[in-house]
């Protein structure tokens, strides 16, 4: 009886603190006498009656599943049986492309594989060419790259709050997030002049040091954006609605989660704690003081709050990066693979040869092969690059975090409903340009 | 629920007390330098499957017999001292020079132990290109195997669902990242916008998925005709 009107009367009170300091999770709800009693599972109200199965198709054309991604689903009733995904609607061939293209002329292209974090991938691109060509950048490059990458995560983890929060059916908290969002892409813009497609990033340095004035504009978002962050969490964590839609929905266990590959959010919300910066540094990144946010039971609950916990820990390095960041080049002084100054290229000989190679052939890197990955956003974003010694790479391969966290949807929709299935798609994080490439 | 028990699974758990934190690495030589310490030991191991181990810009390589591949992950994933619990990726390379072998490679990660290790195997133009799944070691090669065999048409045996992933199933011009594909695409625009006019429409269900609910036994005559000898796939 009690749960019959379960959206409109519950209430998330949390009865206290677990063993391992968490809030309970359990929704409590008013029984017949006025006592608040934790939600138990409502009786059948039918039998399980015997029945054909039904197929049900969702997208590729569908608001609801972030791009172009169609599921093929096996209904008993409202619950999934089988899904079967289909990908590759955005499929454009990057990386066979990348083959006949010089190591900068790549970066374009990862601008336009996972739209939402251009300038992390601008810099993961960036580290791979710079391990492939041996070379070490400067340090004010390196901080301004720990800059970039923060703030893409956290433009990224804006869109994922603010259209997750589309797909439960919570409005408002998309509105905030997304002003916050406009607020990052002015500065990029201010900065490269691009607010999408950013190419922030060139084998050796950066495309533009940042402009005067800059370091104000992010130490403002510095001070202001966890105040919004806090609102949208004061909206979210304990509404009923939401906790009813996210809880126990797509649970992955830290061994599952493992095996099937998952990264990022979905494999620290499972309990692992795996974070490529830690675990596998780049970037000086063991030098910032920064926790990694892990949940415990990897629903879909556990994947929102992991996510909101490392916005907050992209502003705390973000924060310290600001009070570190050095004066100084921002290029390195090889001219192998950054161009010498344009007045020095009609004066000096050296110079001149180095510009001519580099706009006629390109940079060079040794024969060799490098996979560097980073922690993206949406996980570990890999790149993998074999170098035949000329200037274009043999194999460009992305290793894409949210390709290998899709191809376990099959797993976690399993036995779930047909609503919930939108919940956990969400929940995972896709880009399907970064799926496809 | 949430239990009450919960300890999270730190990465590098299963190093010694006293490991160093790791760091950026700094000034990475172009060969030679550390090598992860999983070489030797399947050195040891599998005397006579281990071919060549390299180290290029610090990252251990080691070139391995295809037929004891699937051994060699397995033991690797299971034993003790080595755990790599995580496939970060499997992809394959082919080189401008035609007589290169293509090379498989698989990037596998230790999470308890903080290591990296990439695995390959050579496959000699011309003859079979298989090598067998690891499907069942990690889950995660799913799809990463589909895309491999989707991409350079390389047969992952013991795969059990192997079909192309980002092209579609009826694709007929072969495999795109092959070097012998060229760019542009195997045919020409305007056979390619015949062919996707004179696709069937209806096959946009595949048999496997119709097979769920009989409904292939349903379907007129001519249709289950035309959808019955669907090309899987194009080469």
């Amino acid at each position: 009886m009690a749960t019959t009107k379960r959206t409109v009367e519950v209430e998330l009170s949390t009865t206290g603190l677990d063993a391992s300091g968490r809030p309970q999770r359990v929704p409590l709800v008013t029984d017949a006498a006025g006592n608040l009693v934790p939600v138990t599972a409502a009786p059948p109200v039918e039998p399980d009656l015997e029945g054909d199965h039904m197929l049900i198709n969702i997208g590729p054309q569908h608001p609801a599943t972030h791009g172009v991604l169609r599921l093929v689903l096996e209904l008993d009733g409202e619950t999934v049986v089988r899904c079967i995904p289909h990908i590759g609607y955005l499929h454009c061939g990057f990386e066979k492309t990348g083959e006949y293209r010089q190591y900068n002329q790549i970066i374009p292209y990862t601008d336009r594989e996972d739209y939402l974090n251009s300038p992390g991938n601008n810099v993961a691109f960036a580290l791979g060419a710079e391990r492939l060509f041996g070379i070490e950048i400067t340090e004010r490059c390196t901080v301004l790259r720990v800059i970039a990458a923060e703030l893409s995560r956290i433009i990224s983890h804006c869109v994922w709050l603010g259209t997750f929060c589309i797909d439960i059916g919570a409005f408002t908290p998309f509105l905030w997030i997304f002003q916050q969002r406009e607020r990052v892409y002015t500065m990029l813009e201010n900065w490269v002049g691009a607010r999408l497609t950013t190419t922030v990033t060139r084998v050796g340095g950066m495309a533009a040091d940042i402009p005067d004035g800059w370091t104000e504009d992010l130490a403002n978002f510095v001070r202001t954006f966890p105040k919004v962050l806090g609102e949208c969490e004061a909206m979210l964590s304990k509404n009923a609605i939401w906790v009813g839609r996210t809880i126990g929905l797509g649970a992955m266990t830290a061994d599952e989660a493992v095996n099937y590959g998952l990264s990022g959010p979905l494999l620290r919300a499972s309990g692992v704690a795996y974070d490529v910066r830690k675990d596998f540094p780049y970037l000086d990144y063991e030098t910032y003081d920064f926790d990694v946010a892990v949940g415990a039971t990897g629903d879909v609950y556990d994947r929102y709050l992991v996510r909101v916990e490392e916005m907050k820990q992209s502003i705390r390095i973000l924060d310290q990066a600001l009070k570190r960041l050095p004066d100084g080049p921002v290029n390195v002084a090889d001219h192998r693979v950054i161009l010498p100054p344009k007045s020095k290229a009609t004066s000096d000989m050296e110079s001149m040869i180095h510009h001519f190679k580099q706009v006629m052939e390109g940079p060079r890197p040794p024969i060799g092969e490098a996979y560097v990955a980073v922690e993206s956003p949406k996980g570990e974003k890999g790149y993998y690059m074999v170098s035949d010694g000329t200037s274009k790479p043999v194999r460009w391969r992305i290793r894409p975090p949210s390709f290998v966290n899709l191809s376990a949807i099959p797993k976690m929709v399993e036995g779930h409903l047909l609503s919930d299935v939108i919940a956990i798609n969400a929940s995972i994080d896709i880009v399907m340009g970064e799926i496809d490439r | 629920m949430s239990e009450p028990s919960f300890l999270p699974v730190l990465a590098g758990h299963a190093n010694a007390g006293d490991a160093p934190a790791p760091t950026t690495p700094k000034k990475v030589p172009h060969q030679g330098g550390a090598v992860n310490p999983g070489a030797a030991a399947l050195e040891a191991r599998f005397p006579g499957a281990v071919h060549r181990v390299d180290v290029v810009w610090g990252e251990t390589t080691v070139i391995v017999a295809r037929e004891q591949l699937a051994d060699i992950v397995r033991w690797l994933h299971d034993d003790p001292s080595q755990r790599y619990d995580y496939c970060s990726d499997i992809t394959a390379v082919e080189f401008r020079d035609m007589e290169r072998p293509i090379e498989v490679v698989w990037h596998l990660r230790s999470i308890p132990f903080r290591r990296f290790i990439r695995l390959k195997v050579l496959l000699t133009k011309g003859e079979p290109l298989v090598v067998p799944s690891v499907y069942g070691v990690y889950r995660g090669a799913d799809w990463l195997e589909r895309e491999c065999y989707d991409m350079f048409g390389i047969r992952f045996e013991g795969h059990p669902d192997l079909r192309r992933l980002l092209m579609w199933e009826q694709y007929k011009e072969g495999f795109p990242l092959r070097k012998d594909f060229p760019l542009r695409g195997r045919f020409s625009r305007s056979e390619q916008l015949r062919q996707i006019l004179a696709q069937n429409p209806e096959a946009k269900y595949s048999m496997e998925e119709l097979s769920v609910i009989d409904a292939f036994e349903d379907l007129p005559p001519d249709m289950r005709q035309r959808l019955g000898k669907g090309e899987q796939v194009g080469e």
